[in-house]
This record gives C-alpha cells, sequence and structure tokens, in this order.
C-alpha cells in the first residue's frame, strides 16, 4: 500500500475512534474497554495472513506464525464473550419504582 | 474472489465501528458487540479464500485450541474477576501483534520498504510492552503478585531501555537479513520493558494501566497492519488506539491522576502524615439498629465500594433494596467512578444482581441530592467519601472528586474493620456526629439487616 494514503487512513480511523467514544456514560467504560479490546482481536486475520505465507519448511517462522494465530483467536474470542457476558447485564426495568426524580 | 473478500473487510471495518458506537449507550450496547462479532466470524471465514496461502491445518488447529480455551474461560469467570480477565486477553492481543512483526522479520524474501521496517519495529515494541504488562496486571489483580516491585532509578532504567529497545528494533527493521540472536535479544528487552513498566504500580491505578495498554495493543495492531498492507487492521487498530487512549484519559482524570503520575511517580503507600488531627469519636451501630434507620427513612442512598465487591456481597444489597422498596423507601444507587476495580466495574456488579440501570447514578446526577437524604448508606468504600478531598489541601487525595454523603442526614458504613482506605489516609467522615459505623463483612452485615427488615414488616 502507498504510504501515503494509509497516513491519511491512520489519521481518519484515528478521529474516527476518538468521535465514537466520546459521550460514553462512565457505567460502560469497562464494557467499552473490553469491547474495544475485542476489536483488536482482529490480529487473528493478520496472524492467518502471516501463518499462510510461510513456506512449509521454515520450522521457526510456522512456530511463531501458529503463537501469532492462536493468540489471536484467543483475543478476539475471549473479549467477545467477556464483552457479551456483561452487557448483557444491562437490562432496563423502566416504571419500577421511579420515585422522585 | 481478491476484491470480494476487500470489499467484506470493508464491510467489517464498517461494522466495527458502528458496533463500537453502539457500545457506548446502554440501550444499544449489547447489540453492538454482537454485530462486531459477527462482523469478525466473517472477517475470519473470507480469510481462508485469500489466495497464495497455505498451512490450513495448523491454521484452524491454533485457531480452535486459542478460541476454545478463552471461550470457556471467559464464560467461566466471576464477574468480580473480570477486569484480569480483560487484562490477559487484551495481552495476548499484543503478543499476536509482535508475533506477526517477528515472522515478518524472518522471512528471506522480504524486501522492504523503510516505512515498513520502522512501523513493524514499532508495532513490536508496542505489541511485546502490552503482552508482559499485561501479565503483570493480571499477576497483580489475581493477587499472584501482591508487592510493587521498583528498580534503583526506575525512571532513567525504563527510559534508557526504552531507548535502547527502539535503537535495536531500527536496525532490525532496515536490515533485510536480522540474525537470530539480534531479534531474541529484540523481543526480550521489549518484553522486559513491559514488565518493568507495570511492576511498580499498585491496585487501585491498575484500571488506567489496563486501558492504556489496551490502546498499545490498538496501536501495533494498526501498525503491522500497515506491514500487512491490511486496511482492515490498520483501520479496527487504529480505531481502538484512539478510542483507547481517550478512555484511559476519561479514567484518569475521574481519578484524578495524570497518566504521568501513574506511570512514573505511582502512590508508594508511605502516606504523608502531616494530616490535622481528627475530633470526635467513632460511634457503633449494630446490624439492628441499622435497619430500623434504614426501615423509618423516606429517601435512602447506597453507595457501594470494593469492600462490597469483594465481599460478593451485591446480591444481597440488592434484596435489602428491595425489601426497603417494598416498606415505601425510595432507594437509589450512586456510583463514584472509580468504584470497584476499574470504571463502570461497580455498574456491572449491580447490573448482574438484578438492580435495574435506571436506579444507578453517576457522581453528577446525584450529589446534590444527598442534602435532601435521610439516609448515606456507604458500604464498603472509604476514600471516595472522605471530605477530606474537598477540604484539605495536604491531603494526598485532595481535589478528586468525592460523593457528598456527609450532606446526608444520617450516614451509616459499613466495614470491615477500623483500617484505612487504599490511600492509607484516615477519613474525618467516619467521626461526624451523625456518621454510625457497622463493622462486619458487608455480606453478613445485609443478611442480618435483610432479617431484621423481615422482623419489622412481620
Amino acid at each position: 500500500m502507498d504510504g501515503m494514503s494509509a497516513l491519511f487512513i491512520f489519521m481518519l480511523a484515528a478521529f474516527t475512534g476518538y468521535e465514537v467514544i466520546a459521550r460514553v456514560p462512565v457505567i460502560l467504560h469497562t464494557p467499552l474497554m473490553s469491547g474495544s479490546n475485542f476489536i483488536h482481536g482482529v490480529v487473528l486475520i493478520g496472524g492467518m495472513i502471516v501463518l499462510g505465507q510461510t513456506p512449509p519448511d521454515d520450522a521457526a517462522s510456522l512456530a511463531i506464525g501458529f503463537i501469532a494465530v492462536l493468540l489471536g483467536a484467543a483475543n478476539a474470542a475471549g473479549g467477545y464473550v467477556v464483552t457479551e457476558r456483561m452487557l448483557a447485564m444491562f437490562k432496563s426495568n423502566k416504571g419500577a419504582g421511579e420515585g422522585g426524580r | 474472489m481478491s476484491t470480494f473478500i476487500q470489499f467484506v473487510y470493508f464491510l467489517v471495518a464498517v461494522a466495527f465501528i458502528v458496533g463500537l458506537k453502539a457500545m457506548s449507550s446502554p440501550a444499544t450496547a449489547r447489540r453492538g458487540v454482537q454485530w462486531a462479532g459477527y462482523a469478525m466470524l466473517a472477517a475470519v471465514l473470507v480469510t481462508f479464500y485469500l489466495p497464495g496461502l497455505h498451512n490450513y491445518g495448523l491454521m484452524i488447529t491454533a485457531i480452535v485450541i486459542g478460541a476454545a480455551i478463552a471461550w470457556y474461560l471467559g464464560k467461566t469467570v466471576k464477574m468480580t474477576d473480570m477486569p484480569q480477565m480483560v487484562a490477559i486477553y487484551n495481552g495476548m492481543g499484543g503478543g499476536a501483534a509482535a508475533a506477526i512483526a517477528a515472522v515478518e522479520f524472518m522471512r528471506a524474501d522480504a524486501v522492504h520498504h523503510p516505512s515498513v521496517g520502522l512501523l513493524a519495529a514499532l508495532g513490536a515494541i508496542i505489541g511485546a510492552v502490552a503482552f508482559s504488562g499485561s501479565c503483570v496486571a493480571f499477576a497483580k489483580l489475581q493477587g499472584l503478585l501482591k508487592k510493587t516491585w521498583r528498580v534503583p532509578q526506575q525512571n532513567n532504567v525504563v527510559f534508557f531501555l526504552a531507548l535502547f529497545t527502539f535503537g535495536i528494533g531500527l536496525t532490525i527493521g532496515f536490515s533485510s537479513h536480522p540474525g537470530g540472536l539480534e531479534l531474541t535479544v529484540f523481543f526480550l528487552l521489549a518484553l522486559a520493558l513491559g514488565a518493568l513498566l507495570t511492576l511498580p504500580i499498585g491496585g487501585a491505578d491498575m484500571p488506567v494501566v489496563i486501558s492504556l495498554l489496551n490502546a498499545f495493543t490498538g496501536l501495533a495492531v494498526g501498525f503491522e497492519g500497515y506491514v500487512l498492507a491490511n486496511p482492515l487492521l490498520i483501520v479496527a487498530g487504529t480505531v481502538v488506539g484512539a478510542s483507547g487512549t481517550l478512555l484511559t484519559l476519561l479514567m484518569a482524570k475521574a481519578m484524578n491522576r495524570s497518566i504521568r503520575t501513574v506511570i512514573f511517580a505511582p502512590i508508594t503507600g508511605e502516606a504523608q502524615e502531616t494530616q490535622g488531627e481528627v475530633s470526635g469519636s467513632l460511634k457503633e451501630y449494630s446490624p439492628d439498629d441499622a435497619a430500623a434507620t434504614l426501615r423509618y427513612a423516606q429517601k435512602v442512598i447506597i453507595v457501594p465500594g470494593y469492600g462490597m465487591a469483594v465481599a460478593g456481597a451485591q446480591h444481597k444489597v440488592w434484596e435489602m433494596a428491595q425489601l426497603l422498596e417494598e416498606a415505601g423507601v425510595e432507594v437509589k444507587f450512586a456510583i463514584h467512578p472509580v468504584a470497584g476495580r476499574m470504571p463502570g466495574h461497580m455498574n456491572v456488579l449491580l447490573a448482574e444482581a438484578g438492580v435495574p440501570y435506571d436506579k444507578i447514578f453517576d457522581l453528577e446526577e446525584i450529589n446534590a441530592e444527598f442534602a435532601q437524604t435521610d439516609v448515606a448508606l456507604v458500604i464498603g468504600a472509604n476514600d471516595v467519601v472522605n471530605p477530606a478531598a474537598r477540604t484539605n489541601k495536604s491531603s494526598p487525595i485532595y481535589g478528586m472528586p468525592i460523593l457528598n454523603v456527609d450532606q446526608a442526614r444520617e450516614v451509616l458504613v459499613i466495614k470491615r474493620g477500623k483500617g484505612t482506605g487504599y490511600s492509607g489516609i484516615e477519613n474525618e467522615l467516619f467521626y461526624r456526629d451523625n456518621c454510625h459505623m457497622v463493622y462486619g463483612s458487608a455480606q453478613e452485615v445485609a443478611a442480618r439487616i435483610i432479617q431484621r427488615l423481615k422482623e419489622l414488616e412481620a
């Protein structure tokens, strides 16, 4: 990829990341951290690509690529389950005793 | 085929951003993570069809083992232990990014543009730091590592180690065939750097550190995305890097600490003992007294803290709150931004116990209400309700926003014993005339109060 357009992508993505969560309420800080933790689990894709491109006779690279995929998969799967479990608990109970507000 | 795959990657990037946006509002949060989940699945599936890949057996084995273990652990871990799970999964992402860089460095046919070598090296350092740092954070939160530990001249050592590691990284990035020894030393130094950065940091600052390491991993993933010429990784990684940085700043602000002081000048535990004498005496209530006080109040605000989380008392506390509501008492929960172990962690714990989130209020929302409240019930919280933060300029926590429980007509404090809070300072609130102490574990005290409330109704 041409370096300059990559720089533009970096810049736009950085502003997007900043804007997207700018107004998050405190109660969602931990789930949101966990959610963004899940999203960088996309590193799994990168692991699959480097492992897939490694020549089958290069044992050292295969081993490290294997570790990359293993860790990436754990990041993605674990991040998802933990986030989903936390968010599943946020159920509203509207109308129940909203006394003096 | 390749165009189709790239288009799917594009849609996945959109879904990630929309999902993250949805995750920042309680009503849509769950949908948000599910969209992102489907997107991740789609990305993995189409990657199998990328042209020119082999080693599918190894790939699938690694995915199945990694995902299965992480899935199982994630499903079974207790809610109280969630923060360290986030830390360890984050570390794995960082480790994966570092491993990708390692494989790229070792490729025999690599003819890299200098910018590729530079970013690969940067991503490798940041990823490795996130990996070892998160492992230390996990060990601390899990209680495997209790001491903070720093080398002499900590900050200088860290600075020069970082500089040196980066130097080696540059030579590796710009050479076409780095030696195995050079690579090993490089990664070992980067790992040591991560551990060295995290070891001196104490428990209460951990959330900020985990959030920072989360942003690091995002950045590392973004850099490796550039190395692999994969825009999906660049976008997802950079978005997480930026949002993670903002989240870290928000958390640090809530704790009245700057990132710089968290990393380079951690609270060492030797709190300065220059504070004025606290006057008054501690007045003790039995759980039965507390039950009666609560039962005959009109409005009660419950302030849960880390002590409640440790005792696992959230279910009992909610049961107690429901009994009070049935008796006509208005009950609200007030949560300090850093209650629990991470901002928002206490909300998760209360939500787990079944407390609807519209009964839970932030510091800014509820602080003005304490003055019209009959009873403020503090459960296992200390520093976040210490009025010294408002008044005593010499106090280490001066300036931290606190919950103004002292303005309530009466304050009840459930506490394990007479010890001080995390910061090690005396809490003058406990000596006020309108404050009564109920000693015991939150779990037992709440159970006793529930029993007594039922007797009062009968």
